[in-house]
């Protein structure tokens, strides 16, 4: 049985029936089609599937569909707001992406942590990053990333 | 937000990537990605026993669920007359090949192995129904250990394989190995097991199979490095179709390192499933599935021994290794622990006599392939651990040891015991940079004050050599590849002097359409914008052989360097028409041909291929159009070196492992974008960093897998790693129009041995003399005990 929810995913209202059990990434992939956000494991380990609710990173295949209901969503796809998010325009002029899988995920929680540390260091970054992973980067250049895009939200 | 314009954006270029905008917006489809209308969704049951026959099979109650369109095992495989076998691709001899049949007929021969396929309207029901397949299973003992799995008595992986042998090889010179060792002055001598690891690409395999029956074509988007390769091969030996109805597209690939090379069932399973149902089928693994699908690396337990004579210097090396296969022989896995392997071992040593002999076993655990470095990170490491150790039994300083034994600048091409032909060299010239970098005397300085208040520091050299850019294909044909190794390039100026460049290599990270751009900028003269780079589809370009081996740049850089060179070529002779001069006094020069002397009076690039194109006017016997073809076969492979050095502290009450520093000085050749090699690097160092104190798949005595999810396995987060200061010295390949080698791999070969050199010599005043990887605190701590 559906159960209806409506919630806003990127500045657009959604109505949707979904089975109790579906997961917030596959609402946003398979039903809204916003396949930016990314499935990379199944223990809420990567990350790659980061989005902010609320106005805060959540792993979004860690939460239900139904939890979501009444809540406002921001995925990659709504972060740019015709330019690029500093930290996008961050991760491109660092490099702090090779095959781009985690990068969604990634640049969202760099987000969340400049709104709740905004002028962090070296060490707060690597771990605020914790809960994402990357295989390409060695994270050096999506540490310098933060860090430019630090700078550029602080200036 | 719009493309990079600006004319600098050449080869030798920071530039950034232009794959980047829509990689950072969300907008770039990978194969998971993809949705085709009436697509199914197919999931795959898989053995949760290391070994067991199989009785019986109950699929009923799965079939009976809403929404399952079909539940197949093996046996349906076999009725419907593909030949539906996944085989190898290099072979040795004396090499067994036991079948491998893209589903487990009677008998499972690890954990993952698949037994049986659904099909379902959504994914959600096609998980569901794997839990209504009943399967009688009939459990019998396994082994995960490579050198166990040969004693006698031990379970057999294979009935037609004693021993669980696939192979018995060797290379180099017993006899004068062993008379080097019966002279020695000193030996230094260690056991080394290098942990088996999981791959771990952030996007998890996935395959999206679309059969139209009435063509009889298929189109398999799926994540590969290498399109033509699993072309082939689901040609050939798994589906029997027509390699022309087959077209292979590489959407976006989200890293590979080496797990995206190999021809895997699955994928042949989704296309299988897709020609029995009639529609497109997406087959997504999850990430617990890739744990125990994907091809594990490494594998390996070895003694090597160094021979030293009185002056310090090498004169034998000899290594025994017992090499994990797995349960079946993956594409290219018998060559990873021989000829990517033994072929290192003289390093970057003048080494008069090797010997290295490998026992390639079958064993009950996920197949072992080509993972980041392949071979060369094992040979790396015995061989750095050997000089260390060396200089330990000697007395001698690590750094002197090392020079000692150099293979000297003025002594290249050098030809090693081993059959590898070293084209070029300045190792010395990398570990001088390296070691004033770090300020080498500095540190044994405040390593000394540090000891004396019970603060352990290390400092570990690995200085590597590594052959890649694989590779010329006689050569790898003679040692046993069933595959070329060249490349292909199409390089098509437009009527309107635009230009799209075709390449056979298939990125999934690399930024290959940022600098194969670049190379094309720079060797035409066309503005960068203008240049197209496409990649990953069997349809759009001629045949080539993918992206592993760190080759695009040595193999498929050099196709695009010479397929440009004809297309100006053929230029030249057209504007010499157009320009009414003899074509050997016209000058080409930042994309304008002009006659010696009058730069006045030119043909730019995209004038000459407007009329190459109306073809109104063109010379005698000069076809219309222009652009041109090239498959480059290399003459050798390429030597990146170069030297890496680690700094950790050990904590003596807890052993934990502190990395503080960790340089590298590589050589790659030139270097196309600067930024892009810097990046390559940072994420070898971060796997290598990962094999050292981190990450290692853990079979029990059963042969289950017991780190088999990313819960239980550490791949590396942000906070484990140092940031890297990397620096470079520029010799380069001589035997490729770019003068360019590769740098995929460099920083997972070398690091190993970096890291755990600091450890061990950080631990020397214990009298630590080696800790296998990881590296772990409990490991260390045990040590100092």
């Amino acid at each position: 049985m559906g159960i209806s929810i409506e919630l806003e995913v990127n500045g657009a209202s959604v109505s949707e029936e979904v089975e109790p059990r579906l997961l917030l990434a596959h609402l946003l992939r398979e039903e809204l089609g916003l396949t930016g956000t990314k499935i990379g494991c199944d223990t809420s380990q990567c990350g790659s599937c980061t989005i902010l609710l609320d106005g805060q990173a959540v792993k979004s295949c860690t939460v239900l569909a139904v939890q979501a209901d009444g809540s406002e969503i921001t995925t990659i796809e709504g972060l740019a707001n015709g330019e690029y998010h500093p930290m996008q325009q961050a991760f491109w002029d660092n490099h702090g992406l090779q095959c781009g899988f985690c990068t969604p995920g990634m640049i969202i929680s760099c987000v969340d942590l400049l709104s709740t540390n905004p002028q962090p260091s070296e060490d707060e970054i690597r771990h605020g990053l914790e809960g994402n992973l990357c295989r390409c980067t060695g994270y050096h250049n999506i540490v310098r990333a933060v860090q430019t895009a630090a700078e550029t939200m602080n200036g | 937000m719009a493309g990079e314009s600006n004319g600098a954006a050449g080869f030798g270029s920071s530039i950034r990537r232009r794959e980047d905008p829509e990689l950072i917006t969300g907008r770039a489809k990978y194969t998971d990605d993809l949705k085709l209308a009436g697509m199914v969704y197919c999931t795959i049951l898989r053995s949760d026993y290391a070994h067991a026959g199989i009785n019986s099979i109950d699929t009923s109650e799965a079939e009976a669920l809403d929404g399952v369109l079909g539940v197949y095992t093996a046996k349906d495989i076999e009725a419907s007359g593909v030949p539906g076998g996944v085989p190898v691709g290099w072979l040795l001899p004396g090499l067994k090949t036991p079948e491998h049949f893209m589903l487990a007929k009677d008998t499972t021969r690890y954990v993952g192995d698949g037994v049986a396929i659904v099909v379902a309207e959504d994914q959600y029901t096609a998980h569901d129904a794997l839990e209504l397949i009943y399967v009688d299973y009939d459990p019998r003992d396994g082994i995960a250990d490579p050198k166990k799995a040969t004693a006698d008595g031990a379970p057999l992986v294979h009935d037609d394989a004693p021993n669980n042998i696939a192979f018995d090889w060797e290379i180099g010179d017993k006899e004068s190995t062993d008379a080097a060792f019966a002279n020695a002055a000193h030996v230094a001598s260690l056991d080394i097991v290098n942990n088996r690891l999981i791959p771990n690409a952030m996007e998890p395999r996935a395959a999206l199979a679309d059969y139209n029956d009435i063509t009889g074509e298929l189109v398999l988007y799926m994540t590969t490095q290498n399109p033509h390769i699993h072309r082939l091969l689901m040609s050939l030996a798994s589906l029997g179709l027509p390699e022309h109805k087959i077209r292979v597209i590489a959407p976006e690939v989200g890293g590979g390192f080496g797990s995206k090379i190999h021809h895997y069932a699955d994928e042949a399973i989704a296309a299988w499933a897709s020609m029995q149902v009639g529609r497109p089928v997406k087959w997504t693994a999850t990430r617990t599935e890739t744990y125990i699908t994907d091809a594990h690396g490494r594998d390996h337990v070895t003694h090597g021994e160094m021979a030293i004579d009185a002056d310090g210097r090498f004169i034998g090396l000899r290594v025994d290794t017992y090499a994990a296969m797995g349960a079946y022989l993956s594409t290219f896995a018998p060559a990873v622990p021989t000829y990517l392997y033994g072929t290192l071992m003289s390093g970057e040593y003048d080494l008069p006599a090797i010997y290295c002999h490998v026992y390639g076993v079958f064993t009950h655990t996920v197949p072992v392939d080509a993972y980041r470095g392949a071979g060369r990170p094992e040979a790396t490491f015995i061989v750095e651990r050997l000089v260390d150790e060396a200089a330990r039994v000697t007395g001698i300083d690590p750094v002197e040891i090392r020079r000692r034994n150099f293979v000297a600048p003025d002594n290249f091409p050098y030809q090693t015991q081993v059959a590898l032909a070293y084209d070029s060299g300045n190792y010395e010239g990398a570990l001088d940079k390296a070691l004033e970098a770090i300020g080498y005397d500095d540190f044994r300085t405040e390593q000394a004050a540090a000891r004396e208040q019970g603060k352990y520091l290390g400092l570990g050299l690995s200085t590597y050599i590594e052959a890649c850019g694989l590779a010329p294909s006689a050569v790898v044909g003679s040692l046993g590849a069933q595959a070329g190794q060249w490349e292909s390039a199409v390089v098509r100026v437009h009527a309107t002097g635009k230009v799209t460049v075709y390449s056979g290599c298939s990125g999934h990270g690399q930024g290959h359409e940022t600098t194969f751009a670049q190379i094309v900028a720079s060797a035409l003269g066309v503005p960068y914008d203008d240049i197209d780079v496409v990649e990953g589809d069997t349809g759009s370009m001629p045949h080539g052989w993918g992206t592993y081996g760190s080759r695009s740049a040595a193999t498929g850089g050099s196709a695009i360097a010479s397929a440009a060179e004809k297309v100006v070529d053929k230029a030249r002779t057209i504007a010499a028409h157009l320009l009414e001069a003899a074509e050997e006094d016209i000058e080409f020069e930042d994309g304008n041909f002009f006659v010696k002397g009058s730069p006045d009076q030119s043909q730019s690039l995209p004038d000459v291929a407007l009329q190459a194109y109306l073809a109104h006017n063109l010379p005698k016997g000069i076809e219309p159009a222009l652009e041109a073809t090239s498959f480059y076969d290399p003459a050798n492979f390429v030597y990146p070196f170069g030297t890496h050095i680690a700094i950790v502290e050990v904590c003596s009450q807890t052993g934990n492992v502190t990395l503080q520093r960790y340089l590298a000085v590589d050589d790659v050749g030139n270097v196309i974008n600067p930024m892009i090699v810097d990046g390559q690097v940072h994420g070898g160092i971060a796997q290598g960093i990962g094999q050292s104190l981190y990450e290692t798949a853990v079979y029990d005595d059963g042969a289950n897998l017991l780190s088999g999810t990313m819960l239980d396995y550490a791949v590396p987060k942000a906070h484990f790693m140092p940031s890297f200061e990397t620096d470079r010295t520029v010799t380069p390949c001589p035997h490729n129009p770019l003068g360019v080698k590769g740098v995929g791999e460099a920083g997972s070969i070398a690091s190993p041995a970096a890291v755990v050199n600091a450890v061990v010599d950080a631990l020397s005043p214990f009298g630590v003399t080696h800790i296998d990887m990881p590296v772990t605190s409990e490991k260390v701590w045990n040590a100092m005990k």
